[in-house]
Order: structure tokens, then C-alpha cells, then sequence
């Protein structure tokens, strides 16, 4: 295997988060009923005129520019003529010779080296419906729901080298895309899709072999099983002295292989030709700079950030800028608690790990950035202990009641007044007369025993350094 | 440029058209005709003229992200042949 080269390029195709469709008024909403939010524009039928939704094409433009990419000053819509049912119209509006943006590029990290992948284009077009296929009975189902969502396509040049580097790309990006808030990239309900164009050569070969273009991989899991799957079919026909076939494919979960997929296949001659309904694009300079004002900072560059802001660790900063909103949080939380590690440990760790069990996320949360600075304070302040400290926290999780309002209630605030202290700890000597004595002849193990009668006296709220200062004291 | 048969019966196949063997030979004659009538443009010289997409002067029109009423589920599938459920039905396509 060592001596093949892998090349693959991918085409992601992703639904834009806008309200309404691309050149309609009907809702983008996912999983209503079949049919429910068609017009006669996205039905394609005669006579309609498509406009198009400016929301959309600033979202095109936003994610050219969060892929370093160029913005075309000149941009036309084409139609994409085929048949196909998911296809009303017998053509797709979609973007042929001017997409909205170009030459772009993406940097990752693979095997722990940068890595710069090239972006073809970014371009906009309309979704499709959806095919619901019968179980038994020789019929197909349509819902045009879909139809005429927008989606940006963006496809890569033929750069990534493995499939291990694949599905870093496109984790990379899902994270990018996440971030400028242009989708909400759900593989699961197929906001984000992914196809991807493989090959294999000889290393060292400058010519690419045939590719096969494959589609239907629903998740990173299945990108990355469907890609090896397909790499080590080429090889082993190569190796086999066989040709690879120029053709679509379609990854089977179930069968875990890919398959051919014929329907497609035959006519990829779509004779585009601009779209005659919709006029031309003009997105200048001041249009860019405008849109350019809501890129927010990425999370690469907020990483470096985090590193030299707040001298937390490299692992802390990638953690932390996985999403936006995590960052966002950290940030609000050191706002009012300026201790940068002790917010990324209880961050990454208890928020985590209750965010996980409870299924929530940083837009459902009960605890805000306040509550969980308000309750570090305390912890530095020794108003509770480390230990309490997770049991508040828990609670407040829970409840979305502040650390305060949590330790009145169980009465859980730490007792570190030193007269009220010296109150129970000279009641405690009085009670076990034979340990105190105990201690004053150097029984080191009897301090134990009253620092334990206080803690039960106290029901486990004393703070413990200061008792066991106070009684050392005490019994000298 | 000239149009053989073959260019008649891959277009009607894109377009899903049946085509008799006699309509075949008037088609091909027929867009022969026209494509050398067109033909005439060529003479033209074009070498600094950027090619014209859309004939209108007019770009930028755009609508605003606002949602609006969609169509009953009853009038959507008013001029469907067949349907199930709210779903158009079609002849199975087969992946």
C-alpha cells in the first residue's frame, strides 16, 4: 500500500441558516410535514419570477472570506439542466463560471504538521427535495421542503493525501463554518454533506489516476470508512493489473462498501446557460468590507490568542476554541475572575463533564459565565472548599441558582470566623478529655480524632486548616 | 459546424424525447440551418468584447430574509398525477 499515493478532493455542500428559502419566501425549517412549505416558486411552476434572498449571498460571500478566499466582482447564476424528481424544475439554480468566491485556502494540522489545502470555490445554489423510496411497491416519494434551500458548495482543489487528513479538513472546517454562523452543520439532518473525489497513483507518478466520485457519507465516522473502503478497492484492482472506472459510487453503511450508482451516472452533460430570471451579481469592494465587519475572529487565531493572553497551556487553548461559544464563555468568566487556569479546569472538567451527562449544550446551560466566576471567588476566598465547591457547582448546574443562594440554603458556607471556631474546639477538648491528653503526650494520631469530633459537630463545614491550627494551639 | 444524427439522438435523449428515424433526419437537417444562420456572428470580430451574459443593465435585485406564506399542502399537490400522504408519488427511481 506504501508505495500508492492517495488524492482526494471534497465537494461539501452546506444549508445556509437563513430564515427563508434562497429565491422564495418559504420557511428553511427542518422535519414538518411533507409539502408544507412549497410555493410556486420553488414547485418551478410557469410564469414565477425568482428573487433572491440577500441574507443568502452574504452568507456565500462570509464564508469566501473565512476560506481566504477571493470574492468575484462579477457573479451569475447558470442553470443546471438534468431530470431527476427531487428536481421540479428539470434544471438546478446553481453558479457555473462566476461562483461568488475563489482561491481560497484552509490550514489544518496532520500528523501534527501544517498544512495548507487549497479551496477551488465557494459557489451558491439550491437545494433539492427529498426522496422518500417505498418499501415494497414499485414507487418513489417527493417532499419539496428542501427544495430551494440555499447551499454553498465548496469544493477543494485535489490536495488532501490520506483519509486521515480528510476527515481533519473537514472537522477543521465544520469548526470554521461553525464559527462565522453561516450553517449549523449538522451532518445528522444533513445541513452538512459531504462527496468526495478519490484516486490513487504510484508516488512519485505526477499524472492522476482515475477517480470515482462518492457520495452518501452521513457522518466524519462514514467519510473516513468510506474513503478507506474505496482507496484499498483501487489499490487492490491496480495491484490486480485492472482499471479503475470513472464513476459515481455511494457509500452503503449497512454493507460497509461502496456501490455503484447508475441513475446518475448517465448523463453528465448539463448543458449549463445562465439563468435568464435572475440578474447578475455586482459585489464590490464595500459590499466585502461590510461583510467582512461580521467575521468573527477564527478559531486558530483565537487559539494563538488564548495561549498569549491568558499563558494557558496549548491543549487548554484548543479545548477551549473548539466552539465559539466555549470561548465566548471563558472569556465573560476570566472577565470577572482573572485566573485564567483555574477557569479552564473547571471549564473543561465539571462544566464538561455535567454539559455531557445532561446532554446540554452552552446555548441551554442554566450556569452562567457569573455564577461560575462568583463561585471560584468563593473557593479562593475559603468561603467553601474544594470539595463543597463541586457539590455547590453541581447543584447550580442543576438549579441555575447562583453559588451563594446554593450555600445558604444547605447552610453549606465554610466556617473560618476563628472565634466561633475557638467556641467548638474548646467544647470538643472539654467532651474527650483522654484523646486531648493523648495529643499533649505527642500522639500525633489523636489530632486526628478531634479534628474529626469538630468537622461532625460542625457537620463537615469548619474549615479544616484552621482547626486543625486552632487545636494544635490549643494543646500545646 | 454541422450536426450529425448521432448530436440529434443524444440531445432528444437528454431530453428524454422520442424521436422517429424520420424526425431525425429533419432535425438534423433543421438544426444544421440553424447553427449555420447563427453562424453569420462569427464574422464579427469580437477579440475585445467581453462576452454579455444578461441583455438588461439591472444586477443586484434581492429580496430580504423574511418569511412569508407558503401554500396549503392541498394546493401544492392540486396538479400532482399521483400522491401518498402529502408526498408527490413518482415512478421508483432507483439509486
Amino acid at each position: 500500500m506504501s508505495q500508492y499515493e492517495i488524492v482526494i478532493g471534497l465537494e461539501i455542500h452546506l444549508e445556509l441558516r437563513t430564515k427563508s428559502k434562497i429565491f422564495c419566501s418559504c420557511p428553511t425549517t427542518f422535519g414538518d410535514a411533507p409539502n408544507t412549505h412549497v410555493c410556486p416558486v420553488c414547485l418551478g411552476l410557469p410564469g414565477v419570477l425568482p428573487v433572491l434572498n440577500k441574507k443568502a449571498l452574504d452568507y456565500a460571500v462570509l464564508t469566501g472570506l473565512a476560506l481566504n478566499c477571493d470574492i468575484n466582482t462579477y457573479s451569475k447564476f447558470d442553470r443546471k439542466n438534468y431530470f431527476y424528481p427531487d428536481l421540479p424544475k428539470a434544471y438546478q439554480i446553481s453558479q457555473y463560471d462566476f461562483p461568488v468566491a475563489q482561491n481560497g485556502n484552509l490550514r489544518i494540522q496532520s500528523n501534527g504538521e501544517p498544512r495548507v489545502i487549497g479551496i477551488n470555490r465557494v459557489h451558491l445554489e439550491e437545494d433539492a427535495g427529498k426522496l422518500v423510496h417505498s418499501e415494497e411497491g414499485d414507487y418513489s416519494l417527493v417532499d419539496y421542503n428542501r427544495t430551494g434551500v440555499p447551499l454553498v458548495e465548496i469544493v477543494t482543489e485535489p490536495d488532501l493525501r490520506s483519509t486521515e487528513e480528510a476527515r481533519g479538513f473537514l472537522e477543521s472546517l465544520k469548526k470554521i463554518l461553525l464559527y462565522t454562523g453561516v450553517s449549523d452543520c449538522k451532518m445528522e439532518e444533513g445541513s452538512l454533506r459531504c462527496d468526495a473525489n478519490v484516486s490513487v497513483r504510484l508516488k512519485g507518478e505526477t499524472e492522476l489516476g482515475t477517480k470515482t466520485e462518492l457520495k452518501n457519507m452521513n457522518s466524519f465516522k462514514a467519510v473516513q470508512k468510506g474513503l478507506e473502503f474505496e482507496v484499498e478497492r483501487q489499490i487492490s484492482r491496480l495491484e490486480k493489473g485492472e482499471r479503475i472506472t470513472q464513476e459515481t459510487l455511494r457509500w452503503d453503511e449497512g454493507s460497509a462498501q461502496t456501490v455503484s450508482m447508475r441513475s446518475k451516472e448517465e448523463a453528465h452533460d448539463y448543458r449549463y446557460f445562465p439563468e435568464p430570471d435572475l440578474v447578475p451579481m455586482e459585489i464590490g469592494a464595500p459590499m466585502v468590507e461590510e461583510i467582512r465587519k461580521t467575521l468573527p475572529e477564527l478559531p486558530l487565531a483565537k487559539r494563538e490568542r488564548f495561549i498569549a493572553q491568558y499563558g494557558i497551556p496549548e491543549y487548554d487553548a484548543e479545548i477551549l476554541t473548539s466552539t465559539r461559544e466555549m470561548a465566548d464563555y471563558f472569556e465573560e468568566c476570566v472577565k470577572i475572575f482573572p485566573d485564567p487556569k483555574a477557569v479552564s479546569n473547571w471549564l473543561m472538567g465539571e462544566l464538561a463533564r455535567h454539559m455531557n451527562a445532561a446532554g446540554l449544550n452552552f446555548y441551554n446551560i442554566k450556569i452562567a459565565p457569573q455564577h461560575l466566576a462568583d463561585m471560584l471567588e468563593m473557593l479562593q476566598q475559603g468561603k467553601i472548599s474544594g470539595k463543597m465547591a463541586k457539590e455547590v457547582f453541581a447543584d447550580m448546574f442543576a438549579s441555575g441558582k447562583t453559588a451563594g443562594q446554593v450555600v445558604a440554603e444547605k447552610g453549606l458556607e465554610q466556617i473560618s470566623d476563628r472565634g466561633v471556631l475557638e467556641k467548638i474546639i474548646d467544647e470538643v477538648i472539654k467532651k474527650h478529655p483522654g484523646p486531648a491528653a493523648d495529643y499533649r503526650a505527642r500522639k500525633e494520631k489523636a489530632l486526628g480524632f478531634l479534628v474529626g469530633q469538630v468537622m461532625k459537630v460542625t457537620r463537615g463545614s469548619a474549615n479544616p486548616q484552621m482547626v486543625n491550627e486552632i487545636l494544635r494551639d490549643k494543646l500545646k | 459546424m454541422d450536426i450529425t444524427k448521432k448530436d440529434v439522438e443524444y440531445i432528444a435523449k437528454l431530453a428524454r424525447l422520442e424521436v422517429s428515424e424520420h424526425e431525425k433526419e429533419t432535425f438534423t437537417e433543421q438544426l444544421g440551418d440553424i447553427l449555420n444562420y447563427v453562424k453569420v456572428l462569427e464574422e464579427l470580430n469580437t477579440e475585445d468584447i467581453s462576452p454579455t451574459f444578461h441583455v438588461f443593465p439591472v444586477k443586484n435585485v434581492f429580496r430580504s430574509d423574511q418569511i412569508k406564506e407558503s401554500l396549503s399542502p392541498e394546493e401544492v399537490l392540486q396538479n400532482a398525477p399521483d400522491q401518498e400522504n402529502g408526498f408527490f408519488k413518482v415512478p421508483r427511481v432507483i439509486e
